[in-house]
């Protein structure tokens, strides 16, 4: 458009519906060529091999069962899931004091809810996630206000894979940031010290990582000196989150134009302010699909603290479908859990679609 | 293997040197209230939570043993679920204070930086085959076709017993557990070859028909699974070793859970002294004199434990065999109790 085109908007031709598409018979969708008749018969084919997928699970499955030695005869066993239900989601947390783990999944869900709106966003939520945070972990552990102690040992199950993917973010995320405003420093000390860093740690696969931290540290300690367990494998959880976080943010300063830097030099705002009030929300904003992206990762990646005897929810599925009583309904156990980690990152990910059309909004507007 | 020997060597090299806390572990469990046990991630029989959270299997029971022994009480243990990597490690630096976790005594093991009490299960290589094929020992397997899996120790003890006693097995190697299990049960091959205790949990959970499939010894080898400890705390060793002694000694005693009570008043002072009525035994080791008492009346005897945990009275029904005591022919060997 031009300034030159003075037409009014309700005159012009109909530029905002676009022109009406002619219809083609159904027929012509499904067959019209030879690509869409490959195409159409090649999906077909694949449905119809889906059918005894979908006959066992849903159709010929047996949702109760009196005796679980035939239960999966004929289809899935989910009868075996509503029995295990409880152990595959608190693992060895004590039955008794249930309605802790209970209460903080509860509390997670209300402060991801409540952050959810970027409105919302400020020194107050970062407050109050700090004092969920310390809730939470005084609701697991006990050993105040009359609850019974209950070592790190016996958390188990989906408020462990909860816990270790929401901190190893939450505490990964400050480092992250200065780990990619030191790479991008001119100081060379900071600079070195941040590569060295993120390289060494996105040089290590995860599971290396963990039995780092989970075997060859505490025996590097000083005699005497143990750090819990589930610290440990958080620790490095952390840092790998860390580090992959670094690189995500690194991308977002680097596309920030560098106008924005030095017109807030030119006004004389002092570096700690530009960086924190014009570098990073600009950054941040732009990157938040990798960011959703590693988000999504790390809440999966935790279920690698299986091989370091971590009891998460993967775990606590893996020892229900032992039960001799069972006749070892391995597949049920796993779909269920794998439903349960795609719920958590479908969510994570269309929540970020949402965020990123509104962020822009308020951006342009 | 070789790197993955030095990597140990060199691990447990470190170990040794940060290990220099050998302070009296029985002090600094008491101090603390409870006692820590390394524990499996889920072995069924041996170590498992059950649907309640609450640990069940013989080593943990095992090790409910030693909790006995020093609080009176089976449940004051947490147990610390660890994979097999991590277990030696985790007992040396003094994160648990026991490992009864199928842990096979070995003299590498033995010999950095850990000490092994008394074993409290036999392990043997075996075949499971169908009892219809009529075949109840190694020697009768001539020709058969063998599921095992690939990379592991049962493939060498395949082609070892074939070449030894001349069998011409058929090995029909799969790439992971389920796989080989499956192809077993499908009729693919004759014979399955693993752990015997997990010959007989696969048994008991994956065939339609347990009874109808007979597992036998695969070779003549047997493995002593062991709870071990901390190296320098001799005290700590002995409570530990008398702790699954006073199991052993009770089966030989016929001592039982539910007959403890009325063995008390017995007249024989073997059992006297055992059951701590005539005092001595559990003041030698620093513990209550009625430990052995209060271990049978808590778990049982070392039979009742096997039966209830893996053996008859359990869905493994693991054969007895080499665990049964001396006495009736196995290996498990009851010390005199004064």
């Amino acid at each position: 458009m031009t300034i030159t085109d003075t037409t009014p908007i309700l005159g012009r031709p109909a530029l905002a519906t676009p022109p009406r598409r002619s219809r083609k018979p159904v027929v012509h969708v499904f067959f019209g060529d030879l690509a869409a008749t490959s195409l159409t018969v090649a999906t077909g084919f694949l449905l119809l091999s889906m059918i005894p997928a979908i006959n066992w699970a849903v159709f010929d499955a047996n949702w109760t069962t009196g005796d679980p030695a035939t239960c999966r005869e004929g289809g899935a066993c989910w009868a075996f899931i509503a029995a295990k239900f409880r152990f595959i989601i608190f693992g060895v947390y004590p039955p008794d004091q249930q309605w802790r783990p209970l209460v903080v999944m509860g509390l997670i869900i209300t402060m991801v809810l409540a952050s959810l709106s970027p409105r919302l966003w400020g020194r107050k939520l970062a407050y109050g996630w700090v004092a969920a945070i310390a809730a939470m972990l005084t609701l697991m552990w006990g050993g105040v206000l009359g609850m019974a102690l209950v070592p790190t040992s016996s958390w188990g199950g989906l408020p462990v894979t909860l816990l270790l993917a929401l901190l190893s973010l939450g505490l990964g995320f400050p480092f992250a940031v200065f780990l990619a405003l030191g790479r991008r420093s001119k100081l060379p000390v900071p600079r070195l010290l941040s590569i060295l860093t993120i390289e060494l740690v996105r040089g290590l696969p995860l599971v290396g990582l963990l039995f780092v931290a989970s075997i060859l540290l505490p025996l590097l300690l000083p005699a005497g000196w143990t750090i819990d367990k589930l610290g440990r494998t958080l620790a490095a959880l952390t840092v790998f989150a860390a580090a992959y976080l670094a690189e995500v943010i690194r991308g977002g300063l680097q596309g920030l134009p560098p106008g924005q830097v030095e017109a807030a030099k030119a006004l004389g705002i002092p570096g700690w302010k530009t960086v924190w009030h014009i570098v990073l929300p600009q950054a941040l904003q732009k990157v938040i699909p990798p960011l959703t992206n590693t988000a999504i990762v790390m809440v999966k990646n935790t279920s690698l603290v299986l091989i370091v005897g971590v009891f998460d929810m993967l775990s606590a599925s893996r020892v229900a479908a032992t039960d001799p009583l069972w006749p070892a309904p391995y597949v049920e156990s796993y779909v269920f859990v794998a439903a349960i980690y795609f719920v958590i990152c479908f969510g994570i990910s269309n929540y970020a679609r949402w965020l990123e059309s509104r962020v822009q909004a308020r951006t342009y507007r | 293997m070789n790197w993955k020997t030095a990597t140990l060597a060199a691990t447990l090299a470190v170990a040794a040197t940060a290990q220099a806390h050998a302070g009296p572990t029985v002090d600094s469990v008491k101090a603390r209230g409870h006692l820590i046990c390394g524990a499996s991630q889920g072995t069924v029989g041996f170590g498992a939570p059950d649907e309640k959270g609450y640990w069940r299997g013989l080593d943990v029971e095992t090790c409910r043993a030693v909790a006995v022994a020093v609080f009176g009480d089976k449940d004051k243990v947490e147990f610390v679920p660890l994979s097999g990597q991590q277990r030696i490690p985790a007992l040396q630096t003094g994160e648990i204070d026991i490992l009864p976790r199928t842990l096979t005594w070995t003299l590498q093991r033995d010999a950095n930086g850990i000490n092994f009490a008394t074993p409290n299960y036999y392990e043997f290589t075996g075949f499971m085959v169908a009892r219809s094929s009529g075949v109840t020992k190694v020697e009768e397997m001539t020709g058969a076709s063998v599921c095992v899996q690939t990379g592991s120790t049962t493939e060498v003890v395949v082609n070892d017993v074939s070449s030894r006693l001349n069998l011409q097995l058929k090995p029909v190697v799969f790439d992971n557990v389920a796989a080989t299990r499956q192809a077993f049960f499908s009729g693919r091959c004759d014979a399955l070859i693993t752990d015997a205790s997990a010959l007989a949990s696969v048994r008991a959970t994956q065939s339609k028909d347990p009874d109808g499939y007979v597992i036998f010894p695969a070779t003549k080898y047997m493995d002593a699974l062991t709870p071990a400890v901390r190296h320098g705390d001799d005290q700590w060793l002995d409570i530990v070793n008398w702790s699954i002694q006073a199991l052993l000694n009770a089966e030989m005693y016929g001592i039982t859970q539910a007959n403890v009570d009325e063995m008390v008043v017995s007249g024989d002072p073997r059992i006297k002294r055992f059951l701590g009525v005539e005092p001595g035994n559990g003041k030698a080791l620093g513990l209550d004199d009625k430990f052995a008492y209060n271990i049978v009346k808590q778990l049982g005897n070392y039979g009742e434990m096997f039966d209830r945990n893996v053996g008859k009275g359990s869905p493994l029904k693991i054969d007895r065999g080499p665990n049964k005591l001396f006495s009736d022919g196995g290996l498990m060997f009851p010390l005199a109790f004064q």
